[in-house]
């Protein structure tokens, strides 16, 4: 593995969540897929003392470094980085939140591509996370478990023969598996059928978190689509249960924006349009104010009634107006004001005249 | 007072009046009470680990006996597992099994694992968690300076580290 605390070129990038490629792309953002491990011979991390975390770092570490395919993965000692660098790695789902947050020896390994992350003593000793753009959910699994084999080689994990794969949450018990399908829904919020979905989704042990996982609030009308329950069940189970739904949402949200057009292009299109404007023209808008009106602006993109817009400039502007986004761009820390009024600049310089086209974002 | 969902100081108490059961007490941290409070107006905050809380605090604010015994590998108690929703070692799923049974049933509607398995034999349970035990007797030796005790746990130690890795 590679030993560097520097990722400053990754902002220039979307990330492969991002990247707007893969099946059913206008509608399905990213597939992702994490698994819950842990060390046998050490506590869970909450009763863990501080050398305890140090010993488990440091092994992890040592371990992984003996896997050759690893050689090219990025290790970055999360402890030693600044505030802004950890709030870019939530921004770009490389890490969670709860690590960005947590004290003590904490690390992630991150994979050149940002298609797989290990995080190192976040609520588990080791979350492994793979994520592919578009509804792309057996190769992700493909990938997660051969590199789940692969630390396992090295690692002797937590497991018993009845409960499977043993977590410090007994909500991640057995498989220790996450599956979340991100989803760009908002024909399905403007026509309020949104709660209605997500009530008869729970019904079927299927869940809905925001863009940022766990209790974070909806923005940008993305929502995370995830199995409920890791116990009891195959993976090949879990991952088709959440697979089947989501073409049903899919339709749902077409039949949505069709309902929409027809009952009112007019009012869809100005709707859309001045959201557009809004974004060529501020001169501060903060990040939800972004979100909110890049989502409509995505959606009138897909429907096309916004013609001279990529949907990728979207997608990387969804990301790189993000507080820490815009400011390792700037290559400068900048207070809540000022970011308003450099996420207005770089909203107009990439939204309007030369700056429309993907190659020209960076 | 702690967040009743999580570490966070409890900045927020809040008495609700309506609902099954009579008024309720709750303590929340300003994320936990914001989530609470617009629960209602924004649709579905249901999260996992709320459901796991809610869960957990069926079983009443006093520890009953059954709860107080603690973890012979990691010295948590059933109790202390109760209000933080997080298990300290990998031995609590055995210590704990009778507590765990009814509540992994309730989340998962199971309580046996169905999938993938780790491809190596699996290395004896006990001799894992009796490395985790010593660990812990270690530090408290340190911590009332009988070196000479915790000196010999380490060797314990290590010899328990190597068998496992030969």
């Amino acid at each position: 593995m590679l030993r560097d605390q520097s990722f400053d070129e990754f902002a220039g990038r979307c990330g492969e969540w991002l990247r707007g490629s893969g099946p059913e792309s206008d509608i399905v953002i990213s597939s992702r897929i994490r698994l819950a491990r842990n060390l046998a011979d050490f506590p869970f991390i909450r009763r863990c003392s501080d050398e305890d975390r140090l010993s488990i770092e440091r092994e992890i570490r040592a371990r992984l470094d003996k896997l050759q395919p690893l050689a090219k993965v990025r290790y970055i000692d999360v402890d030693a980085l600044s505030e802004v660098d950890r709030q870019f790695l939530v921004e770009r789902q490389l890490i969670s939140r709860e690590l960005a947050d947590a004290d003590g020896a904490r690390a992630v390994a991150i994979d050149p591509n940002e298609q797989f992350s290990v995080m190192i003593n976040e609520e588990d000793h080791l979350r492994i996370q793979v994520m592919h753009s578009g509804l792309d959910v057996v190769s992700a699994w493909d990938q997660i478990t051969a590199l789940d084999d692969l630390i396992e080689s090295q690692i002797t994990y937590a497991y018993h023969p009845k409960y499977g794969y043993l977590t410090a949450c007994p909500t991640n018990v057995g498989t220790g598996l996450r599956v979340s399908v991100m989803m760009h829904l908002p024909a399905l919020v403007l026509t309020q059928q949104i709660d209605k979905v997500f009530r008869s989704l729970q019904k079927i042990s299927v869940t809905v978190r925001g863009l940022y996982g766990e209790g974070s609030q909806y923005t940008g009308d993305f929502y995370q689509i995830s199995n409920q329950i890791t116990l009891g069940k195959t993976e090949g189970d879990l991952l088709q249960e959440v697979s089947e739904v989501v073409p049903l949402l899919i339709d749902y949200e077409r039949k949505a924006r069709q309902f929409l057009m027809k009952q009112g292009e007019k009012d869809l299109h100005d709707d859309v349009s001045r959201a557009l404007g809004i974004l060529c023209t501020a001169k501060k808008i903060s990040t939800e104010e972004t979100m909110h009106y890049l989502s409509k602006v995505r959606m009138g993109v897909n429907l096309g009634l916004i013609e001279d817009v990529e949907v990728n400039i979207l997608n990387k502007l969804f990301i790189q107006t993000q507080p820490a986004h815009l400011q390792k761009i700037r290559g400068r820390l900048l207070g809540s004001s000022d970011r308003n009024i450099e996420r207005a600049n770089y909203l107009h310089q990439h939204l309007t005249g030369h700056g429309k086209r993907e190659s020209d974002l960076n | 007072m702690k967040c009743q969902h999580c570490e966070k100081p409890a900045t927020f108490h809040i008495t609700e009046l309506i609902g099954a059961g009579g008024p309720q007490e709750m303590h929340l941290c300003e994320e936990h009470a914001r989530a609470f409070l617009n629960k209602d107006s924004s649709g579905p905050v249901a999260t996992i680990a709320g459901q796991l809380s809610k869960q957990l605090k069926l079983g009443g604010k006093n520890p009953a006996e059954a709860e107080i015994k603690e973890c012979p590998v990691c010295g948590i108690s059933f109790f202390e597992f109760r209000n933080s929703g997080r298990l300290g070692c990998p031995y609590d799923y055995t210590h704990f099994e009778k507590e765990l049974e009814p509540l992994l049933l309730n989340i998962h509607d199971a309580s046996s694992h169905t999938g993938k398995h780790p491809k190596r034999a699996a290395v004896a349970a006990e001799a894992q968690a009796t490395i985790i035990r010593l660990r812990r007797e270690m530090e408290e030796a340190i911590e009332r300076e009988d070196y000479e005790q915790a000196s010999t746990l380490r060797d314990q130690i290590r010899k328990l580290e190597d068998a496992g890795k030969s």
